[in-house]
């Protein structure tokens, strides 16, 4: 049961990952545009170097 | 973005609700600008926008933004949207300017993603501390089990604390202002809840609410967000109507030179021009030019007022024929387009008296759930003596019949059902307004600008080719309103236009000109020579050719598309008709007979109409109100609901509770269907909700309520709840 003590933290800090990245998203307002940004990833325009 | 301007007064007419910020002057700063793209739906429209854009110099970055249909652009400092707009019209997009400051996204945006934050932080917790409680449920004992109850504790407490916040503000402020509202039982089912656990956890005791209080705190912010998500969706449509008519005027300056301002800029004695098919800016005297004014936005006139020097206008009225130089006389706060919205605030708002659905079902529920928890605790404590099964007992039933579904149960029915409006066209600006429509048996229109396109058209003409020649080619020669139905009308009728000499066009009265050595004149009736009163009420122009009597031409307002459809509509599901106007009697009379409706009354100034809403409300009616100009706020205030049109003055549109996007009128029956489905179905979420608590609560009561079961009955209810509500927006074919 020793190996309770490694899983738990290990798990609670997988998902404190994810809620991290999460509220990094929604910090950087990647959610203004879901329409748009989901059609921008058809162009090819930007393939080769971002968009400055 | 624009700091450094002082803070003025509401910019535009009709912001009375959401006072404009001064359009940002050309400065020395970046020019911000947003441009309204309609017509864009693909990346290849992205791409090409944004390269038509960005090719110029004077643009520094430009992004289009494909879910809200706009563009932001940084550009140069000085740089005007008008000169953007021909790049995109060259590129094959339409873009209409939006006036940066009438768009505050940022304050309700800002509301929104502090809510989402909580709601991903009360479902990661939730998440973890359910998964440790399924290792509980799952046969843990001793040490290992309070170890797991242990460490959910470490995790609820900090996520109910921070992911809590609005509930347990909400509650304090009821409580504090001796009310009971959802809240109040909900905060105390959380605090409750970890409180007995956090305790029973301490004595090593077997059964622990982490996890609900947490799942419970979930559900609830997901119906938080929902709603607001949908009120911030209605809101941001709305602001973009009203950022569409960017308030600018045309100032004189003592050279004579016109220089473009902002409305709010303006002072009193300024001289302003307004050109034709401009609104009037502000309040004033015509020192130069001859024209003819609509008013009917103001007063629901159809026919036009004539205007000269020395002639008071009022903010609001449409110019018509001739440029037009006005002395303001008063500016702002102080016209008189403000002061008739003003009694908006007079009338007594039909929405400030409803309690809506939820209200009611809390004002049921919150001491009923208090009683029964209070209930249990003494019962258990009197009849065990034992006050940690007690509280525990309690703490039980205070989860069990947590408004968990309830919470849920309005706001998914809600989001479902203005989705589906605003597929139709329809944007539903009030939180209670679906309720409120559902509930509506009268419906009373407005004449112009509502039920009419605003748009007159030639009745029939009987008059021979020679008049009707004239007439075309003396129509065709003005682009006043009149004229040009008339010239439509008789081209609409095959007639020819004759050749004439030397046209003049007179502001104001009409056209004149020379044909085969006759003067031929069309316009007012003074004017040419005819007595007006002969016409009755209708609208009409007149044609004198030489010396002969006039002949006149009558006009019909034009029914606004779906006009038909919609009374037909109405009538089939019962509701009863009338029409509210400001247009004289003759005109209304023959307009309700055209439409076959029996109930109207004409000649109403604003206080009337509302006044006649508040009588048929006093009757025990339940009114819609449909309306779109000045002379319908006051009524659109009082009726128990309201709808204005896209084209409304902006006040009007603020009054409202739901905005009808495009022309056509006919989703407003569908409108009403919808409206009735969306209230049975919320009705049948909270039985649905109560049956859960029906068959939960003795569980609890009698003391056999384990976590599992209180998770169990949570999880059910919310789902099915959901579930129920997404019915209302199935079976939608997408535009």
């Amino acid at each position: 049961m020793s190996v309770l003590a490694f899983l738990i933290p290990i798990s609670l800090v997988l998902g404190a990952l994810g809620l991290a990245g999460f509220l990094y998203t929604v910090r950087t307002n990647q959610y203004d545009d879901p329409e748009g940004d989901s059609r921008r990833m058809l162009s090819d325009e930007w393939d080769d170097h971002p968009k400055p | 973005m624009n700091a450094q301007t002082p803070a003025m007064a509401a910019a535009c007419p009709g912001c009375l609700a959401t006072p404009t910020e001064p359009a940002s002057p050309p400065g020395p700063q970046d020019a911000r600008l947003v441009l309204s793209l309609p017509g864009i739906h693909c990346q290849g429209c992205i791409a090409s926008v944004e390269r038509a854009l960005t090719a110029d110099p004077r643009v520094r970055g430009a992004r289009v933004n494909l879910t809200l249909k706009r563009a932001l652009i940084d550009a140069v400092p000085g740089t005007q949207p008008a000169d953007l707009i021909p790049l995109l019209a060259t590129a094959g997009y339409e873009a209409h300017e939006l006036d940066p400051g009438a768009l505050q996204a940022t304050e309700t945006d800002r509301d929104g993603r502090a809510l989402l934050t909580r709601l991903a932080v009360a479902g990661f917790a939730s998440m973890n501390v359910m998964l440790l409680s399924v290792s509980v449920w799952a046969g843990a004992s001793d040490a290992t089990r309070d170890m797991f109850h242990w460490v959910s504790a470490a995790i609820a407490f900090p996520a109910v604390i921070y992911a809590g916040q609005p509930f347990f503000v909400n509650a304090w402020s009821a409580l504090r202002a001796r009310r009971l509202n959802m809240d109040v039982p909900i905060v105390l089912a959380l605090v409750l809840a970890l409180l007995t656990s956090l305790w029973e956890t301490a004595l090593s005791g077997a059964h622990a609410y982490f996890d609900a209080a947490l799942a419970l705190t979930f559900f609830l912010l997901a119906g938080r967000y929902l709603d607001h998500r949908t009120r911030a969706m209605a809101r941001s449509a709305a602001q973009e109507l009203t950022a569409l008519e960017v308030p600018r005027a045309l100032r004189v300056d003592e050279t004579g030179a016109t220089r473009e301002v902002p409305v709010s800029a303006l002072a009193v004695g300024d001289l302003v021009r307004v050109r034709p098919g401009g609104r009037m800016p502000v309040d004033g005297i015509v020192v130069e030019g001859r024209s003819e004014l609509d008013r009917s936005l103001l007063t629901g006139e159809t026919r036009p007022v004539f205007a000269g020097p020395e002639h008071p206008v009022s903010a609001g009225e449409v110019n018509l024929t001739g440029p037009l130089t006005l002395r303001a006389t008063a500016v702002g706060q102080d016209t008189s387009l403000h002061r008739l919205a003003d009694l908006v605030a007079v009338a007594e708002s039909g929405r400030a008296r409803y309690s809506s659905l939820a209200d009611k079902a809390a004002q049921l529920y919150a001491p009923g759930v208090h009683i029964l928890a209070g209930l249990a605790f003494l019962g258990w404590l009197a009849w065990s003596g034992d006050m940690r099964v007690a509280l525990n007992i309690a703490a039980a039933v205070l989860i069990i019949t947590c408004p968990c579904a309830l919470g849920l149960a309005v706001p998914a029915v809600t989001t479902a059902a203005s989705g589906r409006l605003f597929r139709q066209g329809l944007l539903v600006k009030h939180a209670t307004a679906l309720e409120r429509l559902a509930e509506v048996d009268t419906v009373v229109f407005d004449k112009t600008g509502t039920l009419t396109a605003g748009a007159p058209h030639l009745v029939d003409a009987p008059v021979s080719p020679r008049i009707a020649g004239v007439a075309r080619a003396l129509a065709e020669a003005s682009g006043h309103p009149l004229s040009q139905a008339l010239a439509a009308g008789l081209r609409g009728a095959g007639q020819d236009a004759v050749n004439l000499d030397g046209v003049v066009e007179h502001p104001g009265f009409g056209c004149e000109a020379d044909w085969q050595g006759l003067r031929v004149r069309l316009g007012r009736g003074s004017w040419v020579g005819a007595d007006p009163e002969a016409e009755g009420s209708h609208t009409a122009t007149y044609l004198r050719i030489g010396a002969e009597p006039p002949v006149a031409f009558r006009f019909q307002d034009s029914l606004r598309p779906g006009a038909e459809n919609v009374i037909a509509a109405l009538r089939a599901q019962g509701k009863a008709v009338a029409i509210l106007s400001g247009d004289t009697e003759g005109a209304v009379r023959a307009f309700a007979g055209r439409l076959g409706i029996d109930t109207w009354q004409s000649g109403m100034l604003p206080a009337e109409k509302a006044e006649a809403i508040r009588q048929m409300t006093n009757r025990g009616h339940k009114v819609l109100m449909v309306g779109d100009g000045l002379n319908d706020t006051a009524a659109l205030t009082a009726a128990h609901v309201s709808i204005s049109p896209a084209s409304a003055l902006d006040a009007a549109r603020v009054a409202s509770d739901i905005v009808l996007l495009g022309q056509d009128l006919s989703p407003v029956a569908g409108a009403l269907e919808i409206a009735g489905r969306a209230t049975r179905r919320i009705r049948e979420n909270f039985r649905i909700a109560t049956f859960y608590n029906i068959v939960a609560v003795p569980l609890a009561v009698a003391g056999f309520a384990t976590p599992l079961i209180a998770a169990l009955a949570m999880s059910t209810s919310s789902v099915t709840v959901s579930l129920n509500a997404l019915r209302l927006g199935r079976g939608v074919r997408k535009p």
